[in-house]
């Protein structure tokens, strides 16, 4: 009795399906409804947008304006600020995480580290400035740091903050996939500590490294809050430009300034995104 | 197997849970490594957050100790902004909409793809992760347009959890997915079904529960997205925590206020996550 309900429910599903008289994809129709009115529809108003002129034609022409010297200013500074804050994140986010792996995997250093890394690695925005301000700036309680209000060097101090968290959370699983036979059998062959490294190791987690540089840097692309409430007067990068030019309308003539770096910066994040994913791909093939 | 690794030099991760093989002069270096490791980074984690507790708790004169700051959180009333209070609880009650619409949106359709529409599987991997590549900041130039729109009926600060939802949609499916991926959600479902059980009750009774601490983990993140967001809010013009304290934070610099409740939030976040893991961990002790 049990046995045949088991076959008639489960084993055909199916037929469940079609008793309901809807196909089963209908249950994700709320879910992709979502996604598509909150997520692609401005998406594509974004995209949309910024390729056409104020008289509404096509303007496919606006695309070269992302080359213009004070546009292409903002994306240096951008990428600056990532290319700096996501090397020192990846570094020292990956000896952090290898000095996590190599303690006891249930130890309470680890569990603790992972819960910090956790929350610290969401806690950009306002708050983090603040922190920053009342430690090393103006009024710091540690020291006054000169270069607070330098860029990029300040700000990237304050961003490697969130950015090590987030490399430990993305880099531990590959350290924790290097097999102990791996070792064992380079050192069955008479391999140094340093040849390991250089030639097992290295090349094994390498993969797993660069993507995870690759995920700081789309990570400190994209962020704003922290570098809004350190600094509100000065643009230096592409968030701050954008927030300036939704706010004030003066800018770039006949083309909706917002609309276009935000393209520049779909297509950059898009970039870095595909090769975070390329690298993932890579670094999966021997770790697991 | 175990005499091979006592050759080691370096130990390999996995070797270090069982010391007793490994040569004594390299486990003491790697011990000091990691310690000196572990306290560096842990001063860099700690420092920011002890020097904002401190200086919520300055007095009128540098290096006094006073309390007015804290107590100041209930009735601040900067200038041109609504009361700090109100956007506080602006903030708590858009945090429980966007955990309790994040899961009511992302629970059923996890499980039923998984269990009925596979091959819709990695769209919704996609879509879900889509969010990680636009940020926030390109979300709201075309959002604005929506948003004009929706703003026609005047509605309250609460209309940010549709945006918020995206914004959590990567943390809390990946949560979620780990939670959904250590159980074995076909034979649970195929057992339930065969007693009869609904598809809502092998939801919300049967698979529900045995993915708590993903569930857990998903609402924490979400939360703290939340609390923390300032992006869109303020390029909406919504005032919630994190648009407010920056606006304190303009006209009055340095207010002991904003640190103060900077301080209370973060503790807050920290409370939330050993409560959180407590629950999980007992849980899964009993299960």
């Amino acid at each position: 009795m049990a046995v045949a309900a088991t076959t008639e429910a489960g084993a055909r599903p199916a037929r469940a399906g079609r008793r309901l008289s809807a196909p089963s994809w209908v249950g994700t129709v709320p879910f992709l409804a979502y996604v598509a009115v909150f997520l692609l529809w401005p998406t594509g108003i974004v995209v949309v947008d910024s390729l056409k002129n104020p008289a509404g034609g096509w303007a496919f022409a606006n695309i070269t304006k992302l080359g213009d010297p004070l546009v292409r200013g903002y994306f240096i500074g951008s990428f600056k600020l990532c290319l700096l804050s996501s090397v020192f994140g990846a570094v020292l986010g990956a000896i952090l995480a290898y000095a996590i792996a190599s303690g006891d995997p249930d130890g309470p250093m680890r569990r603790l580290y992972l819960a910090v890394s956790g929350v610290l690695a969401q806690f950009g925005g306002v708050t983090l400035a603040f922190a920053f301000l009342v430690l090393i700036g103006p009024v710091g309680l540690l020291f006054h740091a000169s270069w607070f209000y330098s860029f990029p060097w300040g700000i990237t101090v304050i961003y490697t903050y969130f950015q090590i968290p987030l490399m430990v959370l993305v880099f531990l699983p590959a350290i924790d996939g290097v097999k102990v036979q791996w070792r064992e059998a380079s050192e069955n062959l008479g391999a140094s500590a340093w040849q390991y490294w250089r030639y097992v190791g290295g090349p094994l987690l390498m993969p797993a490294f660069l993507g995870g540089a690759l995920l700081l840097f789309a990570n400190a692309l994209s962020a704003f809050a922290t570098i809004a409430a350190w600094e509100n007067q000065i643009a230096y990068i592409v968030p701050q430009q954008i927030s300036t030019a939704l706010s004030s309308e003066v800018g770039l003539s006949n083309v909706n300034v917002a609309d276009l770096l935000a393209l520049g910066m779909i297509i950059l994040v898009a970039v870095v995104m595909t090769g975070y994913a390329l690298l993932q791909r890579r670094a999966a093939r021997w770790l697991r | 197997m175990a005499a091979v690794t006592s050759v080691g030099e370096t130990p390999a991760p996995a070797a270090a849970s069982r010391p007793s093989g490994m040569h004594t002069r390299r486990r003491r270096r790697l011990k000091v490594f990691r310690y000196v490791v572990f306290t560096v980074f842990g001063l860099f984690f700690l420092l920011p957050l002890l020097a904002m507790a401190r200086f919520s708790l300055e007095g009128a004169k540098l290096g006094t100790w006073s309390g007015t700051a804290w107590k100041q959180i209930a009735s601040y009333q900067g200038e041109g902004v609504p009361p700090l209070l109100s956007s506080i609880e602006i903030t708590l009650e858009l945090a429980v909409i966007t955990c309790v619409v994040t899961l009511a949106l992302l629970v059923p359709t996890m499980i039923w793809v998984r269990l009925r529409v596979q091959w819709l599987s990695r769209t919704m991997e996609f879509l879900s992760l889509l969010p990680l590549t636009i940020p926030a900041i390109v979300l709201v130039v075309g959002l604005g347009p929506i948003y004009n729109r929706i703003q026609h009926y005047s509605l309250s600060a609460l209309m940010l959890f549709w945006v918020y939802v995206i914004l959590a949609l990567p943390y809390a499916y990946r949560a979620l997915a780990a939670g959904l991926g250590a159980i074995d959600v076909k034979t649970l479902s195929e057992a339930a079904r065969s007693l009869g059980a609904s598809w809502f009750t092998v939801m919300v009774r049967v698979i529900s529960p045995n993915m708590r601490q993903g569930i857990l983990n998903a609402l924490l993140l979400t939360w703290s997205l939340v609390l923390g967001e300032f992006t869109i809010a303020f390029l909406l013009l919504y005032n919630n925590l994190s648009v407010e304290l920056y606006s304190i934070s303009r006209n009055t610099p340095n207010a002991g206020v904003i640190f103060s409740t900077s301080t209370a939030a973060l503790l807050f976040a920290f409370v939330l996550l050993l409560i959180l893991s407590y629950a999980g961990r007992t849980r899964r002790g009993r299960g």
